[in-house]
This record gives C-alpha cells, structure tokens and sequence, in this order.
C-alpha cells in the first residue's frame, strides 16, 4: 500500500504529503488527479496531482482540510500506508503556449494551481497568477506560488492578507488596465469560477476552469460526476475535470455539488469522534 | 417436484422478514433434496446439458456424484471447468441455458443444475471437508508473464485459466475491490460478498497476482504492459458505462444512475453509513427505470434502504422484461410495484433541486425490432405525472470506453463493443478480449466462457511462432 514519504504543512489547514506511487509518478500529466481512501472504510476521495518525481515514484498531494476524509489523512504520519491509491486521472491539461495566461485560485483551489502555474510556464507562458483566500490559509503556499509565478496577486475577504476584495476584483482591473490575456485558468469554489467566467464571456477571453463535481469511481462508470458542458452531458472523471468555463451550466454543478451537505457532516462528526478531534 | 421450471423448490427467507436486511434471501436446497434432485438425472451419453453450458462444465459428472453422496468430489468436478461455481451456481440464468436443453426438460422438469451447482460448491465451503488448495503446479521461475485487464468474471476466469497452464499471471482491477460486477453490482442478498472473496481468494491461491488501484490505460497503458515484458494481454473491462435516459431534469438531486446506486450500497457499503463513509440516500418514494436484473437489484436495494414505496417503470410488458424470472418473482413478493408500458418524459424538481415528479408517457406494443421483441409506441397525449422524490436509471449499461480511448489502435463497434477475431483478439496483435466489453452488458457465464476460450488462444498465441 502506498506509504507516506514527507508531510508538510504549508498552512493552518493546508498539507502537503508526498507519496510513494512509481506508475502514478511515471505517467501522470498536468491536469490529472488522484483518487485516494484513507481507511477501509473510507470514501473515494479526488486530489490534484500538485508535482511529480518520476525518478524517485513520488507524487505530491496538497489538501485543505474540509471534512471526514481530508480530516483523517492530516492525521496520517510519515511511513503510514493510504490504503488505496488510483492515478493518474482525468484528462490531461491542454498547456500550449499562448502567451500570458492568467492562473486564478481560491480556497481549496490554492492547492491545486501549482501544477498548472508550473506547466504553463514551462512551455513559455508568462503567468500571472490571483490567489485569494483568508490570510492565514496562504501563509507558505504562498512562498511556493510566488516562486513559480511571473506575477502574484494576493487578495483576502478581509484584507487581512494583501488587499481585501475577490479574486474577481483584481481580473476586472487587468482588464480594465488592458493587460494583454490569452487565457484565464481558474480553480475554486463554484461561485468565483462562475463569476470569472462570467467576466470574461463578453470579452470572448477563453476560460478554463477545473471542476470539483462529486465523483465516487472517478473512472467514468457511476456517473455522478456529470456536468453539463455546452448543453451535452459530460463526465467530469474522464472528460474533465478541465472544461471551457464559458460552456459550463454552474446552476446545475452547484445543485449537483449539494446532494450530501448533511451527510458530510454527519460523517465529519463520526470521525472527529473516532479521532478525538474537536470539528 | 413439479412441472414448472420456474418454480422455485429451493427454501428462501419470507418477504416481510428479508426486506429488512442485506442477508441473502435463498437459503440453498437441503442434502436430501440435493440428492433426490441429482438421482433424477438420467446420466445422458450425449448431454444437451453441457452444450447449454458456456464454459462446459462436465454436468453429468457432477451430478453422479451428488447422487452417490461425494460432495466433495462433486465439487472438484465442478472446479476443473469453472473456477467460481458457487457464484454461478446462484445468479446463472440457467432457465435459459444448461436447464433450457436439459433431455427432461422435453417432457418434464429439467434437472436443477444450477441449484446443485450451488449446493456442491457451497458444501465444499462451508464444510470444508474438501482439498480446499487446488493443484498449485510448480511454476517455472521463468514463466512467461500474463496480463488480465479486469477482475470481473470474464478476468478472473482467464486469469485462473492461464495460471493452471502454468503463466504468472497479473490480474489488474481499477477499483479497491475485485470482482467487478460481482462486487460493485450485485448485492448482498443475492450474492453473498463473502463468497466473491473466498473464490476470489481461490484464484489467487493458483497463483495470480492480483493488483489493485490499476487503471489500464491511465496507471500504464497496453505498450507498457508490453514493454514491461507481458507476452499478451486480455482485456476483461466490462460494460460499466451507464446509459442515461436523456429527458430534462435529468441531472436534479436524487436521479441516480443504477451503477452510482449499486456502487454506493454494494461496493462503498452505504447502508452502513457513517460507519462506512460514502453516503447513499433514498427518499420516500422511489421509480426505477427498467426491467433487468440491474432494475431489480436497484429496486430491492431500495425497499431495504427504507424506501416506503418502489416502483418499476417499464416501457415494454412483463413478457419482454430482460431480467431472470426468479427475481421478478421476488421483487413483486416484497413488494415492489410494476407500472409497465411506461416511459418517463422529464423529471421535475423542487426548490432546492431535488427530484419531486416524473411524467410519463403510456406506451402499447407495436411492430416487432430488431431484438425481436416487439416496440414500445407512445399514445399521443398520455401524459401524466407521478410523485417520486428518487430515481434510479437502470436502462442498460455500454462497453467501458476507457481503454480503447487511451489505446485507438484498438478497433471498436459504433456501440462501443470492442471488435475481437474468433479467437477473442482484438484488432492490436496479442491483446485479447471479452465478457460485456465485448458482447455489451450480458451474463456472468458468458463473460467467464469468453475469459476461458481467450486463456486458450492467448496460450496458443505465445506459443506460436511470429
Ligand atoms: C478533480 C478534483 C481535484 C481536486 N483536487 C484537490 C486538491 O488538490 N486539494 C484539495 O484540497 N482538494 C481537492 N479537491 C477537492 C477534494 O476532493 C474535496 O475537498 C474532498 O473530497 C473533501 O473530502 P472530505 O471527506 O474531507 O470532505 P467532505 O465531507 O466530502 O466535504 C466537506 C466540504 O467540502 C466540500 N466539498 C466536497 N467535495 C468537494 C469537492 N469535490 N470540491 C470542493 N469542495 C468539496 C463540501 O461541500 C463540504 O463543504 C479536488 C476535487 C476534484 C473533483
Ligand atoms: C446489477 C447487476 C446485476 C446483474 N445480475 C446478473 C445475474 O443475475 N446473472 C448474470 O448472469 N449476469 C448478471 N449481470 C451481468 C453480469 O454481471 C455481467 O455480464 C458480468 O459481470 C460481466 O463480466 P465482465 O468480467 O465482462 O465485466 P465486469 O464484471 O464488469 O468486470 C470488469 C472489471 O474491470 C474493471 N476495469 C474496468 N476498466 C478497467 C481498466 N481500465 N483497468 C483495470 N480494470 C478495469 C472494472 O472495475 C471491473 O471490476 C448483472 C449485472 C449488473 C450490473
Ligand atoms: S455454470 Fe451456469 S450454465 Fe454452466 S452448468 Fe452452471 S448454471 Fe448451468
Ligand atoms: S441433459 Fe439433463 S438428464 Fe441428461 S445428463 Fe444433462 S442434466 Fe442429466
Ligand atoms: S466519478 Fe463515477 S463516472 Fe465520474
């Protein structure tokens, strides 16, 4: 079973652990995911594929702590086994070179720019990348994100951390401003990429978002992932989790994405009590 | 015993009492009745019965020997053509296959096989009187490698086949359990996980390594299996992709498709939420959609969750209903209603967006398909509506098309089926297939018959001079 070769916390609620997966490592691309569980009991739970080292069977993880399964895998110690791991998945980014591309993240969505930010870049992009979250949540990613990035905004609900505002805010400034864009790039809670993509659909500014339906397989065989795409429907495990964010129905991916509110928490509940752990 | 084949002789748990749990609902047919069952067979020299069989289990054979009270030796019979016979022994059609030909079945009764088959392998289990390792043959250190993509039965009857001929065998399943439908399709009542395990465990014992958290096409892909030094390759992935019924309000919360269902409650054990930590809902009211065993399941699975009302919602009749009779039979015992010749319109949701009614549309048989059975037409301003808060889409699955995106060297029908030769090769030289990434979604034996006939060509391919 994969073990857990390093764990770093990068912030109050933000984790990095790398994990021993030599095929993973071999094969995965930009834009593609993992599936993990944490117990035999567990859930299917999907995560970005933030780095990979090939030569050493590594993959990087970075998670936000939100609920059951997140909560159990901060617990995890280096040398501790996942009991499962499935990768790479989904389709894999495509990362051409355009010119400037606009990286935006926000909340959990933070932890999975980076491989994005590093792809573009790496075919000759200049990437200017928009983080927005609380303060305290960006504390060292934002070391690792800067690093990577041409040009870094910060920007917090509360202004506690670079300027207050939304994400949203600083992308209507770029355009106001006529910063010159090829693509915007986004990932976060539904609402900001709706809203993004909302900007730029007037302005015919291509926009890729990455979207977090529910997935149970994340192999294309349950169907829960299903978003709408350009009226067709479309299977966010294996045709996405990227998707134009100009196509994609967000009324119908937040319905979708509020099925189990109750019972996350009732879950989330069970394994605090499990763990000793206030929620 | 009586003239009716679909009678069922064999004991099973009373319907009030079995919807209340995931415990299996037939119990198995007694020694006395196994024995009596088995002295009626009149030991043909010509058996009908193994060409019903698709993987030609030696029926008279095993048979003798229950009538002569060798269980165990029944057992092993059963074992030398068919590596999972307590599975097949319970959800084999066998009305329409071995049992259809069997010589009494002309007259009278046809011999029980499929209960029998049952009752030899679960004796074998749960005595445990029998050899219970198989005949572990010595394998070479050199022997050539084998890859089996899939543990549904169609992987694992090829995986077991290809180690008996002495391969080392690896069996690569996608998913954290093996199985495939046996697991994540088929529930508890009908099919025991315990007994998928153990005869999972079986095939391990002849040696196949099992790996799982495999996606062939994604963890590695066909080239690299090659490169990696397999000799052939067997494609077993299944028809895990579901159809959706493509009406508007078709994505609202509470629509599944029967695989998310059946994967929640089978595979993730949802009904022992938040002890296990995937969640399944079920409302009050539930429409399922469609008349196969899936449909069954699905409805059955419901009414055990707790669902106060399960409905059947079927375009045809009851004549044309693609699921084994014996089922039908005991989703109506429990409970579950059937409103036939019915096909929903569009679903409508309430305010938070959760389902809330489904139109139907009425429907009266026309002309005859191309399936033969005759077609489904809409009475012209029939529609109404119907009050349902959950609804399980169970109108057929399609051939995974996973691998043969990753891999389009791979040649596959508009449908998805992946084009094999009579040998079971597919269009890339070495790579062989079958069960429902073939046929489409069909039965467990046929699957296993597939596995086996490729096990023998992928041994002849190896082994012949290129
Ligand atoms: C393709 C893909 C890649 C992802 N990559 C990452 C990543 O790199 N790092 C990371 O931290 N998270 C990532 N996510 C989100 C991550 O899967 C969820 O945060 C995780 O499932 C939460 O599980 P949990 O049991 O801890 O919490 P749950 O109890 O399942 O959820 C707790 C809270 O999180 C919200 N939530 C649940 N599922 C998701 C979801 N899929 N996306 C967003 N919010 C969700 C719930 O609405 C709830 O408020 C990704 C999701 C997808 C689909
Ligand atoms: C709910 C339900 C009830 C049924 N009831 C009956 C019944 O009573 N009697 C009967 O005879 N038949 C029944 N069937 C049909 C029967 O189960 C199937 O025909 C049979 O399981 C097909 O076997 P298979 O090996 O081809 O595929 P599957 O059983 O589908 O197995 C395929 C396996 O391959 C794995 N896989 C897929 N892609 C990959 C990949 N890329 N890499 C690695 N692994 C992969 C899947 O996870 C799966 O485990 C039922 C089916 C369902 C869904
Ligand atoms: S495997 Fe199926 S078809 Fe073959 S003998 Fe057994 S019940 Fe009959
Ligand atoms: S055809 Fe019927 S009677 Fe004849 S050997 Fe087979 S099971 Fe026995
Ligand atoms: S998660 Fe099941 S099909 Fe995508």
């Amino acid at each position: 079973m994969p073990k857990l070769l390093h764990k770093e916390k990068l912030a109050d609620n933000i984790t990095l652990i790398k994990v021993a997966a030599p095929r993973i490592a071999k094969n995965a691309q930009p834009g593609q995911f993992v599936v993990l569980r944490v117990s035999d009991k567990g859930e299917r739970v999907p995560l970005t594929i933030a780095e990979t080292d090939p030569a050493k069977g590594e993959v990087t993880i970075i998670f936000q702590k939100v609920g059951a399964t997140t909560k159990v895998l901060d617990t995890m110690k280096v040398g501790d086994e996942l009991v499962n791991l499935l990768g790479p998945l989904g389709a894999p980014a495509h990362i051409k070179k355009l010119g400037t591309v606009v990286v935006i993240g926000g909340g959990v969505g933070i932890a999975e720019i980076l491989p994005a930010i590093k792809a573009y870049r790496a075919v000759g992009n200049k990437v200017i990348t928009i983080i927005g979250a609380r303060c305290t949540d960006l504390l060292i990613l934002k070391d690792k994100i800067e690093k990577e990035s041409d040009e870094l905004h910060i920007i917090t609900d509360d202004g506690s951390c670079g300027r207050k505002g939304f994400v949203s805010d600083i992308l209507k400034e770029m355009i106001e401003g006529n910063v010159k864009m090829d693509l915007v790039f986004a990932v976060g809670p539904v609402p900001m990429m709706e809203v993004i993509s909302n900007i730029t659909k007037p302005l015919n500014l291509k926009t890729i978002v990455s979207l977090n339906p529910i997935m149970l397989d994340a192999t294309g065989m349950c169907g829960v992932c299903r978003v709408i795409v350009g009226g067709h429907t479309k299977f966010g495990c294996v045709d996405g989790p990227e998707f134009d964010g100009h196509l994609v129905d967000f009324v119908d991916l937040k319905n979708r994405l509020s099925t189990y509110k109750t019972e996350e928490k009732q879950a989330e509940e069970h394994v605090c009590k499990i763990l000793g752990v206030k929620i | 015993m009586t003239d009716d084949i679909n009678k069922r002789i064999m004991p099973e748990r009373e319907a009030d009492n079995r919807i209340k749990d995931f415990e299996e609902v037939a119990l198995g047919i007694s020694t006395e009745q196994a024995v009596a069952e088995a002295k009626r067979c009149i030991q043909c020299k010509k058996p009908f019965c193994v060409k019903g069989c698709p993987v030609e289990i030696d029926i008279p054979a095993f048979i003798l020997e229950i009538a002569k009270g060798n269980f165990d030796a029944a057992a092993k019979k059963l074992k030398e053509k068919n590596a999972l016979p307590a599975i097949c022994g319970r959800v084999c059609p066998q009305e329409d296959q071995c049992e259809k030909v069997c010589i009494l079945g002309k007259k009278g009764t046809p011999i029980r096989i499929g209960y029998l088959e049952r009752f030899a392998a679960d004796w074998e289990r749960t005595q445990k009187t029998g050899d219970q390792r198989p005949e572990t043959r010595d394998r070479p250190p050199d022997a050539p490698k084998m890859a089996v993509v899939g543990s549904g039965p169609a992987g694992l009857t090829c995986a077991s086949e290809l180690a008996r001929k002495g391969y080392a065998v690896s069996l690569f399943e996608s998913l954290h359990l093996p199985g495939g439908v046996l697991s994540y399709g088929i529930p508890e009542f009908r099919l025991p996980k315990e007994i998928v395990r153990l005869e999972v465990e079986y095939i391990q014992s002849l040696g196949v390594d099992l790996q799982l958290d495999v996606l062939v096409g994604k963890t590695i892909t066909i080239q690299q299996l090659f490169d990696e030094g397999y000799k052939s390759v067997f494609l077993g992935a299944g028809a895990g992709l579901p159809r959706f019924m493509r009406v508007p309000g078709e994505n609202l919360k509470g629509v599944y498709s029967a695989n998310e269902f059946l994967v929640r409650v089978n595979l993730m054990k949802g009904y022992k939420f938040p002890e296990y930590m995937t969640p399944v809902k079920i409302g009050k009211k539930v429409a399922v959609i469609g008349a196969g065993n899936v449909a069954m399941d699905a409805a059955r699975c419901s009414l055990r969750l707790g669902a106060d009302e399960v409905t059947i919602v079927y375009r045809r009749t009851e004549k044309e209903m693609p699921a084994r009779i014996e089922e039908i039979e005991r989703a109506k015992e429990e409970g579950i209603k059937f409103v036939l010749l019915n096909a929903p319109t569009e679903v409508f949701g309430d305010e938070n967006g959760w389902v809330k009614e489904m139109e139907c549309l009425k429907m009266e048989l026309g002309e005859p398909d191309s399936s033969g059975r005759r077609r489904p037409v809409p009475i012209e301003g029939s529609e109404y509506k119907i009050q349902v808060d959950t609804i399980i889409v169970a109108i057929g699955q399609t051939p995974n098309p996973l691998i043969p995106h990753a891999d389009p060297r791979i040649k596959t029908e508009k449908w998805g089926g992946v084009i094999v030769d009579d040998k079971g090769m597919s269009s890339i030289p070495g790579v062989f297939s079958g069960g429902d990434l073939v046929r489409g979604a069909a039965t467990v034996i046929s699957a296993m018959g597939d596995g086996k006939q490729a096990a023998i060509a992928m041994d002849a391919w190896v082994n012949s001079p290129k």
